[in-house]
């Protein structure tokens, strides 16, 4: 045992250097992202190459479940199939029920896995910063009516608090993993009665615009009639663009840290932030960038949650469970394996909760146990 | 840095352990605090009324021991695990459904002996099946793996009405009855807690100084040279779960026959949040902490209210009062009330010796 954790130190410590090379400080190097970050995409593809090949079962498994899953999407169901499991439009507004749902999860827990990655901070008090954000949202929506504005004064106010936290609490306890766990407990039974003493708990739900009002048809049929006439499945626009917009979001967080300086900087911090600070990068500047980025990324879920959804005391711990869920299932740190976390997640709520009502929520908690069992780092984790 | 530099600074450790079980052989033996405690809890019945009985004393003697076993686990493994609320809870429904409830539908209605060990049983063995879990991963991880599990559970109970009876839980469940007492009554009732909370304190005291608990220590001080040194890892941990399991499910059939009732709405995440700010608010390193921590927590629970009318606050705020307390002590003292306690009398004692002139007893 010792052996091995001495054959591994050096290559974790090539892997931090060589993430860190393309970020070199002079102005030569600055044309190297492009470079760097091909390489990494083919290393990408080596990584799903290699795993088909050493797990072929597994591959195996996940693209049948995946064509099976696209046959159901896109397929006229079978009259026996809908008499086995009931009819198709349930059935595909559970999975875009789903998609949504992991579209918000994802924007909950992608700041929660940021902040873990780089600070290795489990900040217990994230689920508060979401509920902080619904309710600014709500406060700024109805005060000015404006939708759009609520997600600007939400991640702003939001970040200003993340921002506040890390220099105020967090920075003074470093290195102390435990001890800032317990402080963002503290700091989330605190933040909860001050909000209930402030808002009260009553169910507040921000209003939708007025032009996403209404549902939008898809070009996806979910019954033929008996005059040969194609139903096509109605779903709320504003789901669909909530959708898009945490796409989006997830696609330029994807950009920035892969494509940018100070993205470069936050993946060599993940894997060694004292040979990153040891390099001159000011890594205390790094560190509030990114709790102001993660804590506004809940602050804008709180919002888009308030609006879809409702908010109210208890929804702090009900997506601080979801995004631990959600960060567990995906693997630590990673921003990719928070899309595919929720992802999973999302649907497994909704369509349990459809085909399974009783347990719908023990079954994203089976699919924890289930990864934890099979994969303790989680599905798209590095280590 | 070199293994080699790793292992010389883990060298110290077992001196500084050694150091610090002195210590506490030290304050817990040699000062007269302790039996007066001690003749004072069993004297209790004779000062204290009903209310004081079980509601103050009783109350905290349970979430002390529930809170001990966390500190077994946290103290001396190293792993922070808020499913131990989680496993009490388990054992009070376990208890409700083989024994006699209002809920004649769902309890199978066997008697409190046979009951109560099957409870114990299944509890420890979950809470076992929990840990075996969580021990997959380490430190941090294990705090948010357990707080899953709990949350699980929560959720399970609140939607499964076979055997939890969904959000309403079981009510009027049947307390034991023999030897012509009502062990229910309160003054029996105190002092089964009282034995209960006692026989806990003294097994965990013991473990801590036996091989076992040494190796345990070992682990958390330095898991890969344990490992070195042939001990299993793992199966240390996944055994402390397993007392620690115990040690909670004990403490979770005197909660629910304390109440009478169970529901989804007394094993919640909070509710497991609370045992580990009672644990900390105590202090995690020895098992007077927990004890300590419970009745601090129990007293703000009770007169919180009263006192911040009082103070002319609203009332409702006492969730606050307790947060801002956890939030102090986790920033000043990484020991708790105890570690502060112990701090301020080291240096009483080192002034004293310095006024004499000599250079303490070291």
């Amino acid at each position: 045992m010792p052996n091995d954790a001495q054959n591994r130190r050096p290559i974790e410590m090539a892997g931090a250097l060589g993430g860190y090379d393309g970020d070199g400080a002079s102005g030569r190097q600055l044309q190297s992202p492009r470079s760097s970050s091909g390489s990494h995409r083919d290393e990408r593809v080596a990584g799903v190459s290699r795993f088909i090949e050493r797990h072929p079962a597994w591959a195996l498994i996940a693209l049948i479940a995946a064509v099976v899953l696209l046959w159901l999407i896109f397929a006229v169901w079978p009259p026996g199939l809908e008499e086995a499991i009931g009819r198709k439009k349930v059935f595909l507004n559970a999975v875009f029920n789903g998609i949504t749902l992991g579209g918000l999860y994802f924007l909950v827990a992608s700041g929660f896995t940021l902040i873990f990655g780089l600070m290795r901070n489990v900040n217990l008090a994230h689920g508060s910063l979401y509920l902080f954000g619904g309710y600014v949202g709500y406060a700024v929506s109805s005060w000015t009516g404006s939708w759009v504005l609520s997600f600007i004064a939400a991640f702003i106010l939001v970040a200003l608090v993340g921002i506040i936290l890390q220099l105020v609490v967090f920075r003074r306890m470093e290195g102390e993993d435990l001890r800032q766990t317990m402080v963002t407990i503290g700091l989330s039974i605190v933040f909860a009665d001050l909000m209930l003493w402030a808002f009260g708990g009553d169910f507040y739900q921000i209003q939708t615009p007025q032009w996403l009002i209404g549902p939008v048809e898809l070009p996806l049929v979910t019954a033929v009639k008996s005059s040969g006439e194609a139903v096509y499945l109605r779903y709320p626009l504003v789901r669909l663009v909530i959708l898009a917009a945490s796409v989006v979001i997830g696609v330029v967080m994807w950009l920035a840290l892969n494509r940018t300086r100070i993205g470069m900087m936050v993946r060599a911090g993940v894997d060694d932030r004292d040979i990153l600070a040891a390099t001159g990068v000011r890594i205390q500047i790094v560190f509030v960038i990114i709790f102001a980025l993660g804590a506004g990324l809940a602050g804008i879920a709180g919002v888009v949650g308030g609006t879809f959804q409702s908010i109210s005391p208890g929804e702090d711990i009900r997506f601080l469970l979801a995004s631990l869920v959600v960060v567990i299932v995906g693997g630590m740190g990673s921003i990719p394996g928070a899309a595919l976390g929720a992802l999973i997640i999302g649907l497994a709520e909704q369509l349990g909760s459809v085909y399974i009502p009783t347990y719908a929520i023990v079954v994203t908690f089976l699919i924890m146990v289930l990864v934890l069992a099979i994969r303790p780092q989680g599905l798209l984790a590095r280590r | 840095m070199s293994l080699i530099q790793e292992a010389r600074l883990h060298a110290k450790p077992p001196a500084t352990a050694a150091q610090r079980r002195a210590a506490i052989a030290w304050m817990e033996f040699d000062s007269p605090a302790p039996p007066l405690v001690a003749v004072l809890l069993l004297i209790m019945p004779l000062i204290a009324n009903s209310f004081f009985l079980i509601e103050i004393f009783g109350t905290t003697l349970i979430l002390g021991t529930i809170a001990l076993s966390l500190m077994l686990l946290a103290g001396y493994g190293g792993m922070v695990s808020l499913m131990q609320l989680t496993v009490a809870g388990f054992a009070g429904y376990m208890v409700a459904v083989f024994g006699v409830s209002g809920s004649a539908n769902i309890s199978l209605g066997w008697p409190w002996w046979l009951a109560v060990p099957m409870a114990l049983a299944l509890a420890t063995a979950f809470g076992t099946f929990g840990g075996a879990l969580a021990v997959r991963t380490e430190g941090i991880y294990t705090i948010m793996i357990t707080l899953a599990i709990g949350a699980a559970f929560y959720y399970f109970t609140n939607q499964n009405w076979a055997i939890f009876n969904g959000h309403t839980g079981i009510n009027t469940i049947a307390t034991p009855h023999f030897w012509g007492v009502d062990w229910r009554s309160d003054i029996a009732f105190y002092y089964v807690i009282l034995a209960t909370a006692a026989l806990c304190y003294f097994a965990v005291l013991y473990i801590s100084r036996a091989p076992f608990g040494l190796a345990l220590q070992g682990v958390r001080d330095n898991p890969r040279r344990m490992a070195a040194l042939g001990f299993n890892v793992n199966a240390h941990r996944v055994a402390a779960y397993a007392i620690a399991s115990f040690i909670a499910a004990l403490a979770g059939v005197l909660q629910v026959w304390n109440y009478r009732q169970i529901s989804p709405g007394s094993i919640g995440v909070e509710r497991c949040i609370d045992i580990l700010i009672i644990a900390v608010v105590g202090g995690i390193s020895r098992p007077v902490g927990p004890f300590v921590g419970a009745f601090i927590f129990v007293i703000l629970r009770t007169f919180a209210l009263d006192f911040l009318v009082k103070v002319g606050l609203d009332g409702n705020r006492f969730r606050l009062l307790i947060g801002i307390g956890f939030l102090v002590i986790v920033f000043w003292s990484s020991d708790g009330v105890i570690g502060l306690w112990e701090r301020w009398r080291r240096r009483a004692v080192r002034t004293e010796s310095r006024a004499r002139g000599g250079s303490g007893h070291g």
